[in-house]
């Protein structure tokens, strides 16, 4: 009988740190509920300002931190310098808010789309619209047609290139998790394995360093790179469009939000009307020419 | 009186029941070994209901969150487990050469650092001072700053004849920062070698020199080999930090396949693999331990 009260115990802790598990897991934070539910109206209205955004009355816009020229000017989004913080702004006046009522987030490029409670409205950061990506998550409307494009030191046998085939046996690098990278893996299809890094400022020291011979960014960057980074770099020349559809980036969304609909009426609306074309114009209007390769 | 010496032995008598010198255990043996059986299956009882009660739960509540779904198509989906295997495998051989070639020079260049620190004279002060600094500035120096450093800086200094490629800058960047660790560990392991040994070896007539190489260091090195292992197998995790320079390695090449599909599961992927290369390493360490504990014990426990 001496043994009763340790067997209790036993018992007693076991039930206790099931009692616990049981306590903590299922507080279940209440996300899916707030997110799909519009303040009174029904989930289609796109009511000026008064969406069902993550905090009433503002629209919270994301980007990854650093922001890049010519996306971004300074690394300042806020600012509404450089093409897609005049995008988001244009978008937010669209939705029915006005500078004072947009905030920015820096969330960084692979925490944008983990599942879970989304502390953004939508996110813009050069994300390419791909039938795969959109598996994880809502994107609005493309508000840019992208090129991807090859740089090269100047100096190089890469600079020579005119051709795909030209690049077969160079070693070529790109940002992982972009589009250029998919490019150099599909289209170029090289004999050496591409460097993958990180950043893109990693991929451009790697060039300046003769680490790789030629790297692939979307066609903007490349014209800042050559232009104010690397100016011992050129454009080698862009790519085609694969397969006639033209690679597009999009606002990034949570899976099934309700504002999706309402962000790609904005989006298209700002395309009809010309504004993202005049936006275009005024900071990427040096993105125009650069030899096509085939 | 005989009953109750005969208990103390260390042998399972009830096990035994004739072991041919007419020994019949006691009835208060019998009853005790009885009674110690019982305890031991109560107890092995409720530590399995514990367990599969605590499972359940967790398993439960994981289940039914209300993100489970999405969790469970985002971290757990098997075609882009599938997709990113085989990716992630051939990225792992370039963590596993690493670590092989890393290992060995770690273990070298952290062995002489140790040696150099415990020298005795006045003569040998700069290479202490040397050996100390060293250790002291690759400690404290974040393992991903050394890496920036010499996988991108090295390169733009543009010498003649020093490589540029990343795993190789990679790999001496790991066994700058590694030896140092592994040289205090080395250094703590000959510490720990009572002084009386080398008075002893000394004693005898062996040089300095001699009784460290036969005296002070198989000790020490016995002593080491766990701290060792944890040691080796962090550097086979930071392995994959080498994909800064943008050299593809299990890691990168889940990345890689996370970045177009914008799903989580090559992470979870990568993780198991590198998990699954672990677990042998720590067994098969254990398993040398074991062994050369046996070896000291051969004379006798204390």
């Amino acid at each position: 009988m001496h043994l009763a009260p340790h067997t209790l115990r036993r018992v007693v802790s076991a039930a206790t740190v099931a009692l616990l598990a049981t306590a903590v897991g299922c507080a279940p934070q209440p996300e899916e509920t707030s997110a799909a539910k519009p303040t009174g109206t029904a989930g289609a209205t796109c009511a000026k300002g008064k969406l069902a955004t993550r905090t009433s009355g503002k629209l919270t816009i994301a980007t990854d931190e650093p922001a890049y020229e010519p996306w971004f000017k300074d690394g300042k989004p806020a600012d509404g310098k450089g093409f897609e913080s005049a995008v988001a702004y244009a978008v937010a006046r669209q939705l029915g808010y006005d500078k004072a009522n947009v905030v920015w987030q820096s969330v960084p490029f692979n925490k944008a789309f983990a599942p879970g409670v989304k502390t953004f409205d939508f996110d813009i950061n050069q994300v390419s619209i791909s039938t795969e990506r959109k598996k994880a998550v809502d994107f609005s409307s493309g508000y840019y047609d992208v090129r991807q494009a090859v740089i090269a030191l100047k100096n190089s046998k890469a600079a020579k290139a005119t051709s795909i085939a030209d690049l077969k046996g160079l070693k070529l690098g790109a940002q992982v998790g972009t589009t250029s990278l998919n490019y150099i893996d599909d289209v170029v299809k090289p004999t050496q394995e591409p460097a993958a890094y990180a950043k893109n400022d990693q991929a451009k020291s790697a060039l300046q360093n003769g680490q790789v011979d030629a790297i692939v960014v979307d066609l903007p960057t490349a014209f800042y790179i050559t232009a104010a980074e690397v100016t011992d770099a050129k454009i080698v020349g862009q790519f085609e469009n694969q397969g006639g559809t033209p690679e597009q980036f999009g606002l990034v969304l949570d899976k099934g939000s309700a504002l999706t609909s309402c962000v790609t009426t904005a989006v298209d609306a700002l395309r009809k009307d010309g504004t993202l074309a005049s936006i275009e114009k005024q900071w990427l209007s040096d993105a125009v020419d650069a030899p096509v390769l085939k | 009186m005989t009953a109750v010496k005969e208990e103390s032995g260390q042998e399972d008598p009830a096990g035994m029941p004739d072991r041919g010198d007419g020994y019949v255990p006691s009835q208060r043996r019998i009853d005790r070994e009885r009674f110690k059986r019982t305890r031991a299956r109560r107890a092995t009882s409720i530590a399995a209901l514990s367990t599969l009660v605590t499972g359940v739960v967790l398993y439960l509540v994981v289940v039914s969150a209300p993100g489970w779904p999405r969790t469970k198509e985002t971290f757990f989906n098997a075609q882009y487990a599938r997709e990113a295997f085989p990716k992630v495998l051939e990225g792992l051989w370039l963590n596993v050469r690493l670590l092989l070639i890393c290992g060995v020079a770690v273990l070298v260049l952290g062995m002489l650092i140790a040696i150099a620190r415990t020298l005795r004279g006045p003569v040998f002060f700069p290479l202490r001072a040397l050996a100390a600094a060293y250790t002291d500035f690759f400690r404290g120096l974040p393992l991903i700053i050394n890496l920036m450093i010499v996988v991108l800086g090295v390169p733009a200094l543009r010498l003649q004849g020093i490589t540029v490629d990343p795993v190789l800058l990679g790999g001496t960047a790991l066994t700058l920062t590694y030896s140092a660790y592994v040289a205090e560990v080395f250094r703590a392991g000959i510490e720990s070698v009572h002084p009386s040994q080398r008075a002893a070896a000394r004693s005898l007539g062996l040089t300095n020199r001699q009784a460290l190489r036969y005296v002070v260091l198989p000790q020490a090195v016995r002593r080491q080999v766990p701290p060792l292992l944890n040691d080796l197998v962090s550097l086979q995790k930071d392995t994959g930090l080498v994909s800064i320079g943008g050299a593809v390695d299990a890691v990168r090449a889940a990345d890689i396949i996370v970045g177009r599909s914008l799903n989580y599961t090559p992470y979870i992927v990568a993780g198991l693999v590198f998990v699954a290369l672990t677990i042998p390493m720590t067994r098969f360490t254990d398993w040398v331990t074991a062994r050369m504990d046996r070896q000291r014990a051969q004379g006798g426990t204390l």
